[in-house]
């Protein structure tokens, strides 16, 4: 397994030192040279190259690989809580269905829980042809280990192409352990699925390096594909009340239901008045709010807009938000439909955790705030004038 | 307790920039840090050490010079550092990654606890720390805000969900991914900091562990990169400007379309 520049092919014209996002290609005497200690054979140089001078070569030596041909359909992990069906589900069963067209399959469903029955309707008219249900009182709420192991029994015996689940606190940890068991590919937080029309093959786009790269994935010779998608990525599609499917009811042995981990309370904050991953309007402060209490003015907006609340590092570093409020990348990643920051001045840090939102309002002083250039909308002002004044029209409007 | 505290040496974020000429990432002089999540696996690994003894080892799969990132783990308060380096690891996607420094962890031997951040602020993909506990085969918690009561033999915790958290109980040895909320990690004390200068760093190549050649670095990956591209850059915004009350009235006519 090496990586190796054709000298003979190379003239130095630096595009694959441009392309490189390790910067592990340097030009000496007119040829690529390149830096195996940073080099992490990532494959980015190799389109780059119009000489096609550079090889990456593997080794042949694979573990033998499975009968691809055998897997077929795309399945989604239904996710649960509290036994209510999350809408990342019904998000990702929409994407799941753009992508069986391509592959003229089905899409199936995975539910696991306790008491599900009244839901599945809902999973058939959001695109589900099939649904696998497991259901027991000892897996009523997720734990690793038990909807690990039955979800690796399930894909071990049907044997989907495709895995598709959301990028929450439960998938991420969940299908990250069920990647390893059965040795698939695996690629977080996908912002856009698609198949190779020629190769039939899942394309996983996701950003990386905060956001300031795309990658492009693939895993071609593993199966199945699996893939997970933040919440509000993707688009549900509009239940069809005439849809219909098959339920295929699983049971397994209680040591498959079994959990080191045991799950003694779930604590619900009520002090956020709506979920910020939930909501599709956030209204966000930062060090510019100057104090704990002018959040009050954040919250009397957010409340006429049926919004929620968040906030900078900043702000919760000073102690004026609780963490749980806290947007960015040491804090939650968002994607609402509006969200308005006021008094954020728009760290890169900040700027991960939100600019997918579709619209950006930002409120700052300094007409040279990074918030600015990814804002949709921008007033340069004192949020202690525009916040009030926006709180008023915006009640003013909608009761009418 | 003898705890093994997992981490990565990445890019400073904060100081990647792209070239707005050419759209490309500029990474001349980008320094590299350990993932910021790292931060608080290790300020509670050593906290755990202080308070019940035991040993606390950091790992770190990357090239030579993560031996600094190690060194600073150290300077912390850790006891001891082992890289996990070698040229058949490179281009090792999590699955491999997960495999590599899980033989490590094995070779290690005896231990309690591992601890990783809950993501790298590189990759975000949040998929190594599960992946060395599948290997394992042994219990996690992840998105741990809070350790409420450790005991011989198991731990209580507070895992950090989307509307709240919950509360959970886990024999050890486990694997605890951690959030920020967890613990404020310290400044590295003058005796850490030259405890560190003279340490040892420990390194492992693939000869020194117990693994399938088929299962690791970019051979090893059922996932490959294929293309590597810059976003579109947002499109430019629009400014409004006026008295607070005429920018509230464009404003809602902007948005009333999004807004009901």
């Amino acid at each position: 397994m090496s990586i190796q520049i054709i000298l003979e092919k190379c003239t130095g014209c630096a595009l694959c030192v441009k392309a490189c996002p390790f910067d592990a290609i340097r030009i000496m005497d007119k040829k690529a040279v390149i830096d195996l200690n940073k080099c992490n054979l990532c494959g980015a140089c190799v389109p780059a190259c119009k000489l096609k001078a550079i090889l990456i070569e593997k080794s042949e030596s694979r573990i033998e690989k499975p009968d691809l041909k055998n897997y077929k359909g795309i399945w989604v992990f239904i996710e649960q809580k509290n036994s209510l069906i999350q809408s990342v589900s019904y998000e990702l069963l929409g994407k799941a269905r753009d992508l069986a067209k391509k592959l003229s399959c089905e899409v199936s469903g995975v539910l696991i829980g306790n008491g599900l029955d009244d839901q599945l309707d809902e999973l058939f008219w959001r695109g589900a042809d099939n649904i696998y249900l497991v259901q027991a009182p000892e897996i009523t709420h997720f734990q690793d280990e038990p909807y690990t192991n039955i979800l690796v029994k399930l894909i071990q015996e049907y044997k989907p192409e495709i895995v598709l689940c959301g990028a929450t606190a439960i998938g991420r940890s969940l299908i990250s352990r069920v990647a390893v068991k059965i040795k698939a590919g695996l690629t977080a937080d996908c912002t856009g699925l698609d198949i190779d029309p020629d190769k039939k093959i899942l394309l996983q786009t996701r950003p990386a390096f905060g956001g300031n790269i795309m990658a492009t994935i693939i895993s071609p010779n593993f199966r199945p594909q699996m893939a997970t998608v933040r919440h509000k990525v993707m688009q549900p599609l509009e239940p069809d009340k005439k849809r219909k499917g098959k339920v295929i009811r699983e049971s397994f042995d209680s040591p498959v239901y079994a959990s080191r981990t045991k799950l003694l309370d779930i604590v619900e904050e009520i002090e956020s008045l709506v979920n910020l991953a939930e909501a599709d309007i956030i209204v966000s402060g930062g060090r510019g709010m100057g104090g704990p209490d002018n959040f009050k003015l954040l919250e009397e907006f957010a409340h006429v807009l049926g919004a929620a609340v968040g906030a900078s590092r900043a702000a919760v570093d000073s102690g004026w938000m609780p963490y749980s409020h806290q947007v960015g990348q040491t804090g939650r990643t968002v994607a609402p439909k509006i969200y308005i920051a006021c008094g954020i001045s728009g760290q890169i840090q900040h700027l991960v955790g939100m600019q997918s939102a579709k619209i950006i309002v930002a409120i700052n002083k300094d007409p040279d705030a990074p918030i600015f250039k990814v804002a949709t909308y921008g007033i340069v002002a004192d949020l202690f004038q525009i916040v009030p004044a926006l709180t008023k029209k915006f009640q003013e409007r909608l009761k009418k | 307790m003898n705890i093994i505290v997992c981490i990565k040496q990445v890019p400073e974020t904060t100081e990647v920039k792209i070239n707005p000429e050419t759209n490309t990432l500029i990474r001349e002089g980008v320094k590299s840090i350990i993932n910021p999540f790292d931060m608080y696996a290790i300020e509670e690994g050593v906290r755990l050490k202080e308070k019940f003894g035991g040993k606390t080892t950091v790992i770190t799969m990357g090239p030579p010079q993560a031996e600094i990132a190690l060194k600073e783990a150290i300077s912390m308060g850790i006891d001891e550092g082992i890289l996990i380096c070698d040229k058949a690891f490179a281009g090792s996607d999590t699955w491999a990654t997960s495999y590599t420094l899980s033989s490590a962890i094995k070779k290690i031997g005896q231990f309690d606890l591992i601890l990783c951040g809950k993501q790298a602020s590189d990759g975000d993909t949040a998929q190594v720390g599960p992946g060395i506990s599948a290997h394992l085969d042994i219990p996690q918690v992840t998105y741990v805000k809070k350790i409420e009561e450790v005991r011989s033999n198991s731990l209580r915790v507070e895992r950090m969900m989307e509307e709240g958290y919950e509360i959970i109980e886990t024999p050890l040895p486990a694997l605890l991914t951690v959030v920020k909320e967890i613990n404020e990690p310290r400044i590295p004390s003058l005796k850490g900091m030259l405890r560190a200068r003279s340490a040892k760093i420990i390194t492992w190549t693939q000869k020194e562990l117990d693994l399938e050649v088929t299962a690791i670095g970019l051979s090893g990956s059922p996932t490959q990169v294929v293309k590597i591209f810059t976003p579109p850059p947002r499109i430019g915004g629009q400014m409004l400007t006026g008295e607070p009350r005429e920018i509230a009235e464009k404003l809602v006519d902007l948005l009333k379309q999004e807004v009901t």
